[in-house]
């Protein structure tokens, strides 16, 4: 076995491609429970955002379109959850799972006519002078678009949260809704708004996933990563800089087990297959077992329906 | 004629739910700078009202004036920019979050954050209100929450305040500093909408009274000219006999309890610290304190709900510290926690479910794991019977009743089983006076016949008026007991708000 076959600069260049769409997809999920919502459709919203994007980029050729549709695709399937748990007042959990499931066949409907084509490429951004440094060059500096925008979105949600007022009255809203509701903000609209942020992420990631990470159409492609960016966020304790630390060894390891099994190592592949599950939950679980522990958890009123008048 | 002294003027304002017209051509005026309360029992329409002028609650009818000029606010951001603020009976704070973020959130404006940290400290140093800005809410004590809500209410300046039962979760020397700070508010010129259910409080802050009663007004009067008995009176509707505390008879040791100790896994319980006493058959044990000083652990502990990291129970010479709650139930060991709904009984279940849930195994109810259903009704029509629970029938929901008549449900279904300790968290919380007078004349009644008793509670006026020892749970530590017979308000306030550091 020779480990000398393996790039490290380049695996880590491309686990961060393989870490984006979980991330984005996280990220949304995060934005959307801190208001005290739990949408359990990130899978469907995702693999619909992959369907929009692609078929709007293979029509268009213009795959810059074809991430805005995945947006909008993505906020279209949230807003029947939004409609559904807020103004019919639906149980989240089932509406969420419905979501997925509704995700899943639409997109494979869609998508019948579509397998098999390769999108337009989706060119990558060298940072000029920064993307010649050797290694960091490579590892950093000549992605695409979408990967910076995602970690801008970390930066920017977590000072969003940390900083802002705004992100102060969905925090407060997601402790508890009933005493935001008698300080007098507006609980159902602030959360209709999060509901179709965090489906503008999903749809992100899943059109990341269509148009530059495979790139290809295939039903049900996704293959649980929606689950997993759920995961995420609970294990990253709500915390966007440890979501993207979870997001990354995810992807790190998932890339690095694939190399491995390329290796011909002697591990069972259903093991070498697990262990991204198994690192990742167990890197965060660390993580958030030693945390402050009045800071750190779960929005009270997540998942409660607010029942206000 | 409009009076130049009235700031507040409320005309025939009328409110009606699907079940119960909550408030009924209700007139009332605040005059500036005065201190106007607001009395009735829960359930009388005081909440809906404030409600309605806070801006939370529209009402069906009426109209309400303020300065003169017609007062319809659209919501509570409304009624704040007009210069009503509230200070919530439940506190309306965010756990999580801390002390400078919670002001933040009832601030309309954005302000930058030093200029608010600076108004906020001076509008704490103007009216004697302590704070620290960084500590997280939810690790505070019920009197610091008050002060960041009234704080918050300050700064923005209102004309008008509106404070729901501000005290009932206070200590006795928090009380007095509050009532300090209304009156160098209402001296300052505010005026304030005082509502209670206490009487001797209001009258010693209040010059003026408007009692209410099942959503009406029934009479207006100055507190300071009128005896409280009459108040009460007015409150309740009828008269009602107080209950009557028969000669204690000591009888031999119930329940011991060595070194009880318990770590809480929630980060926001209450640890339970070295625990040690000794109850007698016969003997009323009151234990006082502010909610949230471990009182829920205390019982859950002596239920069998929670296991102790150590220490003992020995009940009548047997050690029950491994017994589990059917166990212990079955050995004579009674309880009934704090909250009706949710703990002490299932909202959604018949009141014969409720009654099975505690009394199945004790009163026979099941027979090779099938239940008997016709025993399980007579048991509880008998509850309701004995105890006077006013309900359509054993077949209602437990939430179709009200509080107190729940609450009588609740306590009724452990007493009828004959327990031989029985363990009581707020037996006369939010119920009314007469509801109030028949449950602690059934526990008196219970100790008379052998049983012993815990009543946990934070009215120490109850506390005084049935237990013939008491002790003091503060931060998780029990103060050691004293007969209740050689106290007073003050050792008791004392008692209760001591070891806080």
């Amino acid at each position: 076995m020779d480990f000398s076959d393996i790039n490290f600069s380049l695996l880590i260049a491309s686990l961060i491609v393989a870490a984006t769409p979980i991330l984005l997809a996280a990220l949304g999920e995060l934005i959307t429970e801190k208001s005290g919502v739990l949408n359990l459709g990130v899978e469907g919203m995702m693999i619909f955002g992959a369907i929009s994007g692609f078929i709007v980029t293979i029509e268009t050729k213009n795959p810059w379109l074809g991430f805005l549709c995945s947006c909008v695709g993505g906020m279209l399937l949230a807003s029947i959850f939004a409609v559904v748990t807020q103004i019919f007042r639906a149980n989240q959990v089932a509406s969420g799972l419905a979501l997925t499931l509704f995700g899943l066949g639409l997109s494979a409907l869609l998508g019948q006519s579509y397998t098999g084509i390769k999108p337009v490429a989706f060119p990558d951004m060298h940072i000029p002078i920064l993307a010649d440094i050797p290694i960091i060059g490579i590892i950093l500096f000549q992605h695409d678009f979408i990967v910076y925008f995602s970690i801008f979105a970390v930066i920017f949600v977590y000072f969003l949260f940390r900083n802002s007022h705004f992100g102060l009255i969905i925090k407060a809203i997601g402790e508890n809704h009933d005493s935001a509701h008698a300080l007098g903000y507006k609980v159902i609209l602030i959360r209709f708004f999060t509901i179709l942020i965090g489906g503008a992420f999903a749809g992100l990631g899943g059109g990341y996933l269509s148009l530059v990470r495979v790139p290809q159409w295939t039903e049900g492609m996704t293959a649980g990563a929606g689950w997993i960016a759920l995961a995420l966020v609970v294990f990253a304790s709500w915390q966007p800089f440890r979501l993207l630390i979870g997001a990354y060894i995810f992807g790190g390891i998932t890339l690095l087990q694939l190399n491995l099994q390329a290796l011909g190592l002697e591990i069972n592949v259903a093991l070498l297959s697990m262990s991204p599950y198994l690192v990742t939950i167990g890197v965060l679980v660390f993580m958030s077992a030693r945390r402050n522990k009045n800071s750190l958890e779960a929005p009270r009123s997540l998942g409660k329906t607010f029942f206000g008048l | 004629m409009p009076n130049k002294n009235i700031i507040l003027k409320i005309e025939g304002i009328s409110k009606e739910y699907p079940t119960v017209k909550a408030n009924d051509y209700v007139s009332l005026d605040l005059e500036y700078g005065k201190i106007q309360a607001l009395l009735g029992e829960n359930g009388a329409g005081k909440s809906t009202l404030v409600k309605i002028v806070y801006g939370l609650v529209k009402p069906d009818h009426g109209k309400m004036y303020l300065n003169g000029v017609e007062y319809r606010p659209k919501g509570p951001q409304d009624a704040r920019s007009k210069g009503v603020g509230m200070v919530f009976q439940h506190f309306s704070l965010f756990d999580a979050l801390t002390v400078f973020e919670n002001i933040a959130l009832g601030l309309d404006k954005n302000l930058k954050k030093n200029e608010l940290k600076k108004r906020i400290l001076d509008v704490s140093k103007e009216y004697g209100l302590s704070i620290s800005l960084d500590k997280i809410v939810g690790n505070l004590s019920a009197g610091e929450r008050q002060r960041i809500e009234i704080i918050r209410c300050l700064l923005l300046n209102p004309k008008i305040m509106i404070m729901d039962e501000p005290t009932s979760v206070l200590t006795p020397g928090e009380v007095s500093d509050l009532f300090s700070v209304l009156k160098k508010l209402s001296n300052a010129g505010m005026s304030i909408l005082y509502i209670s259910h206490k009487l001797e409080e209001i009258r010693t802050l209040c010059t003026k009274a408007t009692i209410m009663r099942r959503g009406q007004v029934v009479k207006k009067c100055d507190p300071q000219n009128i005896s409280t008995s009459k108040i009460a009176e007015e409150m309740v509707g009828t008269s009602f006999s107080s209950p009557k505390k028969s000669k204690f008879k000591k009888g031999k040791e119930c329940l011991k309890i060595n070194n009880l100790s318990f770590k809480p896994l929630d980060p926001f319980g209450i640890p339970i610290r070295n625990l040690n006493l000794k109850i007698h058959h016969g003997e009323i044990l009151g234990i006082g304190g502010v909610a949230g000083n471990g009182q829920e652990e205390f019982l859950s502990l002596l239920s069998g709900e929670l296991k102790p990291t150590n220490g003992s129970l020995l009940f009548d010479g047997i050690d029950i510290t491994k017994f589990n709650v059917v166990e212990r139930r079955n050995k004579g060991l009674l309880t009934a926690p704090e909250e009706r709904l949710g703990h002490a009984a299932v909202p959604v279940m018949t009141l014969t479910e409720n009654c099975l849930i505690t009394a199945e195994h004790r009163m026979n109810l099941s027979k090779k794991g099938f239940i008997d259903y016709e025993s399980s009704k007579k048991l509880s029509d008998e509850i309701i019977k004995k105890l006077d629970v006013r309900t359509s029938g054993s077949d209602a929901l437990a939430r179709s009743l009200s509080g107190g008549n729940l609450q009588k449900f609740v306590i009724g279904r452990e007493l009828i089983q004959n327990p031989k300790i029985f363990i009581v968290n707020q037996p006369t919380w939010g119920v009314d006076a007469a509801a109030a007078s028949s449950i602690r004349q059934q526990i008196l009644d219970l100790a008379k016949d052998g049983a012993a008793v815990i009543v946990i509670s934070q009215d120490l006026d109850e506390l005084l008026e049935i237990s013939d020892v008491f002790c003091a749970l503060v931060g998780g530590q029990l103060s050691s007991p004293e007969n209740t017979s050689e106290l007073n308000p003050s050792k008791l306030g004392m008692l209760i708000s001591n070891s806080k550091e």
